[in-house]
């Protein structure tokens, strides 16, 4: 702010008398919005995403079935899902998905996403099917590979040589990979387009430099394009993290959470509980720890890197 | 000229390639198959007849009234996201309240907030709001969910314009409605492109509010359709690929057409 004044200053002051300089710094005032402006979404945003958030907190202490109305309960939901056995491992496992998910997506996308920055001939055709996954549906995505890997009819069965006995959802391993890949499939182009936008927005010169310097490819990658591409990084990981924290599609169409409850996550065992055992307390009660956990890993993660210190939120996009 | 790490990354991109390419193509081809030539050759194979029966069977299947459900809450959603959010992008860019920096920061949290996360106070609200089943209670929490982002890239693109074009308004005596619609719409089309488009996408999209917000078959969205299909009959996979394949259709149109408009403002340059 303080540096748009200084540079408005001069160019009002060129224009001629200290008269006019004064009239435009208060017209300055006068022709800016007011809070007006942003109340309608204010209203609808808080009416819609705010008083849900805050209500989720409270239902989580009481007890409700869906029909009649909700009833005080106390600790009785929290006391209840923190000694569920299926409710702690689907927090380890809701982990375990995020960290795979994030260890193997950024590299992949910020591969893919400097290669797409660059200037190869065949990238422009390539690009559009790369991004196809991007504008499909979670749960086409979900039901394409859930046709495809099936164990009777899909290509597991014809490709034996690779998949052995073909059920990879009948192992837990097996189907949290399943579970890891179809999401890398799905979102990876997502972040590989944050990371083309970024990489193409590196300047020129810092290559240049390097060129002259002697750097080789690998080096200025390492030492250029990777530093630039720090708050695209960030950025990136907490959509990474909300986006696994939160998979949900996935595990209800792939494997209903099993085999058991080997990939009941969290948010599947909220929706489990909720809506198909009408335990909506209980529900609620995992919705906000995974609320606390969103929240607080993007905190941290915005916090570590100086990312809040940011002038314009921008900066991570472009 | 700039260099760039060519090799390991044109190999990383000749692998995704594939990833990508197979299964679109098995499903292509699965699409055109008859149920049982497809269980007797296999999704890797190439097909002997072509057939288009699957498609008239998902037609059968409701896909039709689905697929009209599905536009009019898109429709909708878009059409609130361009009521709401232009002026509050304005504001959060223009005005100069400690109120508004601190409402870009709420909205930069929304974010974080996950629908799962809110799924269980929404079944409440839109129940006892007597939206339960309407296609309106779902196209209300999704455009509320889409306002951040959509917040994020417009305000992006207003951020863009350059101050002394509002200087020179203001010199010339326009009040904040005048520059909002004769300056800040005009020159921010294509931010204003892209959260249509991103919208869109998440309306058309969208599952879990349909899933927990409507139940008859009149109120049905494509994607819940997809799922119930897939639950019914998830044996004839020809069938259920046609209709994955009719789900995505609109969406591919758009992404031809406007392809440029949704990689341009997720990179957040859609003013340019």
């Amino acid at each position: 702010m303080t540096t748009q004044l200084t540079r408005n200053q001069p160019a009002a002051g060129s224009r001629g008398t200290a008269r006019r300089g004064s009239d435009s710094s208060s017209a300055a005032r006068v022709g800016r919005p007011g809070f007006g402006w942003a109340l309608p979404a204010t209203v609808f945003f808080a009416l819609f995403a705010i008083v849900p958030l805050i209500m989720v907190a409270v239902l989580s202490f009481m007890s409700w079935d869906g029909l009649g109305s909700p009833e005080f309960v106390g600790m009785d939901n929290w006391s209840r899902i923190l000694d569920d056995p299926v409710m702690i491992k689907s927090v380890w496992l809701t982990l375990l998905v995020t960290v795979l998910g994030v260890a193997i997506q950024t590299p992949l996308s910020i591969l893919l996403g400097v290669w797409a920055a660059g200037q190869q001939r065949n990238r422009a055709v390539l690009s559009v099917i790369y991004f196809i996954p991007l504008l499909l549906s979670a749960t086409a995505v979900s039901v394409l590979w859930r046709a495809l890997l099936d164990p009777n009819f899909g290509i597991p069965a014809q490709a034996t040589w690779l998949f052995g006995d073909g059920n990879l959802f009948g192992k837990q391993a097996t189907a949290i990979g399943v579970l890891a890949f179809v999401s890398t499939w799905q979102f990876t182009p997502f972040h590989t387009l944050i990371y083309q936008g970024a990489a193409r927005a590196i300047p020129h010169v810092l290559y240049q430099a390097a060129e002259i310097d002697g750097a080789g490819r690998y080096r200025q990658f390492f030492h250029i394009t990777l530093p630039q591409l720090r708050n695209s990084v960030i950025t990136s990981m907490i959509l990474m993290i909300v986006g696994g924290l939160t998979t949900f599609e996935t595990v209800l169409i792939l494997t209903q959470g099993g085999p058991g409850t080997d990939t009941t996550i969290s948010a599947y065992y909220m929706y489990q509980k909720a809506f198909k055992g009408f335990d909506f307390g209980a529900g609620a009660a995992i919705a906000l720890v995974l609320v606390v956990a969103a929240t607080v890993i993007s905190l941290i993660v915005v916090r570590v890197s100086g990312y809040d210190k940011m002038r314009s939120s921008m900066e991570g996009l472009s | 000229m700039r260099r760039r790490p060519n090799y390991l990354a044109g190999v990383g991109s000749l692998v995704w390639l594939f990833l990508v390419g197979l299964p679109l193509y098995v499903m292509l081809v699965a699409t055109v198959q008859s149920q049982s030539d497809y269980s007797r050759n296999g999704p890797l194979s190439f097909p002997r007849s072509i057939t288009f029966d699957n498609f008239t069977q998902a037609f059968d299947a409701g896909f039709g009234q689905y697929f009209l459900n599905t536009l009019i809450v898109t429709a909708c959603v878009v059409g609130v996201v361009l009521l709401l959010v232009p002026p509050l992008a304005y504001a959060i860019v223009r005005s100069r309240s400690r109120v508004t920096t601190q409402l870009f920061r709420l909205f930069l949290l929304g974010l974080a907030i996950p629908a799962q996360a809110v799924i269980v106070p929404m079944f409440y609200l839109i129940s006892k709001a007597g939206l339960y089943d309407n296609l309106l209670g779902v196209v209300l929490p999704t455009a509320a969910f889409c306002l951040p982002m959509s917040a994020l890239i417009l305000s992006g693109a207003m951020r863009d314009i350059s101050p002394e074009l509002f200087e020179a308004m203001a010199m010339d005596g326009a009040t904040p409605r005048r520059m909002f619609f004769q300056l800040v719409l005009p020159l921010s089309r294509g931010g204003l492109s892209t959260i249509v488009v991103f919208s869109a996408l998440q309306a058309w999209n969208g599952f879990l509010f349909p899933l927990v917000l409507t139940q008859s078959e009149s109120t049905k969205l494509i994607t819940l359709g997809l799922y119930n299909f897939q639950t019914a009959h998830g044996m004839n996979v020809p069938g259920l690929l046609a209709a994955v394949v009719l789900s995505m259709v609109p969406v591919l149109l758009v992404y031809l057409f406007a392809r440029r408009a949704l990689v341009q403002g997720l990179m957040g340059v859609g003013g340019k």
